[in-house]
């Protein structure tokens, strides 16, 4: 396993900050290439590193991968953070993408027009507080554990985590009614590698606000 | 678990999400690669395959105005990206499936989106016999061929009066 990974996006959140938030939990170091125009993204496919002309892609063990769910299903694979067999690694699952169902609602904000944000805000709060978010407290109180899965960390609660702060982001309010939640974010942010990360000048990438937003539709042509 | 269905009972639990339901089918039944490098490819084309599949499953639900444009969309991706990197994949290694010389679901999802594409598009595979052959090697597996025969569970394209029918159930 020489080198570190080598990540492939633009210098924003996106669909890779999940890929970030699970290398950098796991401890591993990693690098980023940005794409800076529409330019550099034509280099990428121009060269046949991406499967199907898009990214994020990872350079990651002499494979380069690409589809966010195939990178996240490696990285935790290969990190132990998948569970221990195959009815953890089904929970896990489950859990994992109902929260990228919410995930993606909140990463698309931005994109909403500006008429229809106010409705687009309502649900993303009602779908946290009514449909989502009580499940993963649910879990939680059923079995009193530290951590969702198997009494051990794993990739859910990274996910979770990393959700937990999108929903601060919108209103910071909507954690209120959830005490395990909380507990687990602050569990989780404690730890050694995930407090490296969350602090300034660390890889994470801030809120998309317009500027970025402009970048992007310049880079992807959206 | 989300207030939504797909749902699926199988050994004792209550599974949603359908990428956690595929996954634990797959890995059960040995059809999700020998180790974590050919799950990764096995995940990297499945995924590929969701995508184009996901333009396609909406497609019967769109509004009539915007039903041309889908069409085009899916017959462009399909044409200029998808099927090009699968041909390429099947020419690389020149087997008889996707990943490790064996079935995987990678498979079976592809052999799947081809005959979808192709009932939007009839002459789709014409460029692409590595596919087409791949298609019917695993329509001719006895489960398989048997799944495609009339009076099987396999569900079909879903028409103008069947969107109408679901329309009203789900409200």
């Amino acid at each position: 396993m020489a080198g570190k990974p080598v990540l492939h996006y633009f210098n924003g959140r996106g669909r890779m900050e999940s890929i970030r938030w699970l290398l950098a939990a796991a401890g591993v170091e990693f690098e980023e290439k940005l794409i800076e125009s529409p330019e550099d993204l034509d280099k990428l496919k121009n060269d046949g590193s991406l499967m199907f002309q898009q990214v994020p892609m990872v350079e990651i063990d002499g494979m380069k991968l690409v589809q966010s769910r195939a990178i996240l299903n490696y990285i935790a694979t290969k990190h132990n953070l998948y569970g221990k067999d195959m009815k953890e690694r089904v929970l896990i699952d489950m859990y994992t993408e109902g929260m990228a169902d919410l995930n993606e609602m909140i990463m698309l904000l931005p994109l909403c027009p500006a008429d229809q944000k106010d409705a687009k805000i309502a649900l993303i709060k009602d779908r946290t507080k009514n449909r989502y978010l009580p499940v993963f407290e649910k879990v939680l109180k059923s079995h009193g554990q530290d951590y969702l899965v198997g009494n051990k960390l794993s990739r859910a609660d990274i996910h979770l985590t990393e959700l937990l702060y999108y929903v601060e982001e919108v209103d910071s309010s909507l954690l209120a009614n959830f005490p395990l939640l909380k507990a687990l974010k602050t569990r989780i942010s404690n730890l050694p590698s995930v407090k490296k990360f969350l602090q300034p000048g660390s890889q994470r990438k801030p809120p998309t606000d317009e500027k970025k937003l402009e970048e992007a539709r310049k880079i992807f042509k959206f | 678990m989300f207030q939504q269905v797909p749902m699926v009972e199988i050994d004792g639990m209550k599974l949603v999400q359908t990428r956690a339901i595929l996954n634990y089918i797959a890995a059960k039944y040995n059809l999700y690669g020998k180790d974590i490098k050919e799950r990764a490819l096995i995940d990297i084309y499945s995924e590929g395959v969701a995508d184009l599949n996901e333009i396609i499953l909406y497609y019967p639900f769109l509004p009539p105005g915007d039903k041309d444009g889908s069409l085009t969309q899916i017959k462009e991706k399909s044409r200029n990206c998808y099927f090009p990197a699968f041909e390429k994949v099947l020419k690389s290694h020149g087997e008889d499936y996707l990943v490790g010389n064996r079935l995987s679901k990678a498979d079976i999802l592809l052999t799947e989106l081809l005959y979808h594409t192709e009932e939007l598009d009839s002459t789709v595979l014409a460029n692409f016999p590595l596919l087409k052959a791949l298609r019917t090697r695993v329509s001719n597996l006895p489960t398989v061929k048997k799944f495609l025969q009339p009076g099987s569970q396999r569900k079909p394209f879903e028409d103008e009066k069947f969107v109408e029918e679901l329309k009203k159930s789900f409200g």
